[in-house]
């Protein structure tokens, strides 16, 4: 099975909304060994500026791979999933994520590459309010280990 | 609490090191935050059918609690802007667990913005598990 090239530049349509809530945010930050109170304690949180509790930084990725799978599962896209390993991600924040967010996220494939024998894609997931607020662009880069098929 | 502040940053700064545990009930309580569900990080038998030592680690768990120390260095996790990382090796979790090292190191300050950069290095049994693992925080 070989990734589709033709998947190159596809954007989807926006999948969500996730709700975002204050027992995600507190399982999410205690699995990250996380006790900062901005992710507990909702005085806490709004003594620092935010409008609730504080996702952690890196919490987006949830949501970028909740939106993911519309390509990655599609059987055209040619996606051997038992063979992906997470190769690079990066998170740009436009501000954090808080309790109270319904999020949505639209992706896009920004590039399909060989090397060595592999297969790498960056994707990027623009994640938004359902109101058009920028909350966080995820890049994600997987490889596709090749193999005998 | 709250945010360090940016006149108390320079270049040449160091976090930690701080050393993280993690056990397999980690990366259970961490695939159910997470959302990632793939049994390579929860189950000792299927890890080693598809070629691995033992259970390892998420990436995006490693990631994340290397963010911790960085949050918690910066006083407030809502400053982190920006933040990237390569996984470049797994870290292998026994049935006894396991633990990484993170430490970092200020490469820039930004006076105008308050924008400040970061670069940390994770290790895991004295071998770098991020590679290229560099952070922005907001300071003000």
């Amino acid at each position: 099975m070989a990734v589709n090239a033709d998947f190159l530049g596809r954007t989807y349509p926006p999948s969500g909304p996730y709700p975002v809530d204050a027992a995600l945010i507190a399982a999410f930050a205690a699995a990250v060994g996380s006790s900062d109170p901005v992710h507990t304690d909702p005085e806490a949180a709004r003594a620092a500026g935010y409008a609730d509790v504080v996702a952690p930084p890196t919490m987006a990725v949830r949501f970028a791979q909740a939106s993911d799978r519309a390509y990655v599962a599609d059987p055209e896209a040619g996606i051997d999933y038992s063979r992906v390993v997470h190769g690079e991600q990066r998170f740009v924040h436009h501000r954090p994520i808080t309790a109270g967010d319904e999020v949505l996220g639209t992706l896009t494939v920004d590039q399909i590459r060989q090397a060595g024998g592999h297969s790498m894609i960056t994707t990027r997931t623009e994640l938004a309010t359902a109101a058009g607020e920028a909350l966080a662009t995820c890049t994600s880069t997987i490889v596709v280990r090749g193999g005998e098929d | 609490m709250g945010a360090r502040s940016l006149d108390s940053v320079s270049v040449g700064d160091v976090l930690g090191p701080v050393s993280v545990p993690v056990g397999r009930d980690t990366l259970v309580a961490y695939a159910n935050a997470s959302g990632d569900q793939n049994p390579i990080h929860q189950d000792e038998e299927f890890a080693r059918s598809v070629g691995l030592p033992d259970v390892i680690a998420h990436g995006m768990w490693t990631m994340g609690a290397a963010a911790t120390v960085l949050a918690d260095w910066a006083g407030d996790a809502g400053r982190v802007v920006e933040y990237g990382t390569r996984f470049t090796k797994p870290v292998v979790v026994p049935s006894s667990g396991a633990e990484i090292q993170v430490e970092g190191k200020v490469t820039s300050v930004d006076a105008e913005t308050g924008r400040v950069g970061v670069e940390l290095t994770v290790t895991s049994e004295g071998q770098k598990v991020l590679g290229r693992c560099v952070a922005v925080v907001r300071l003000g």
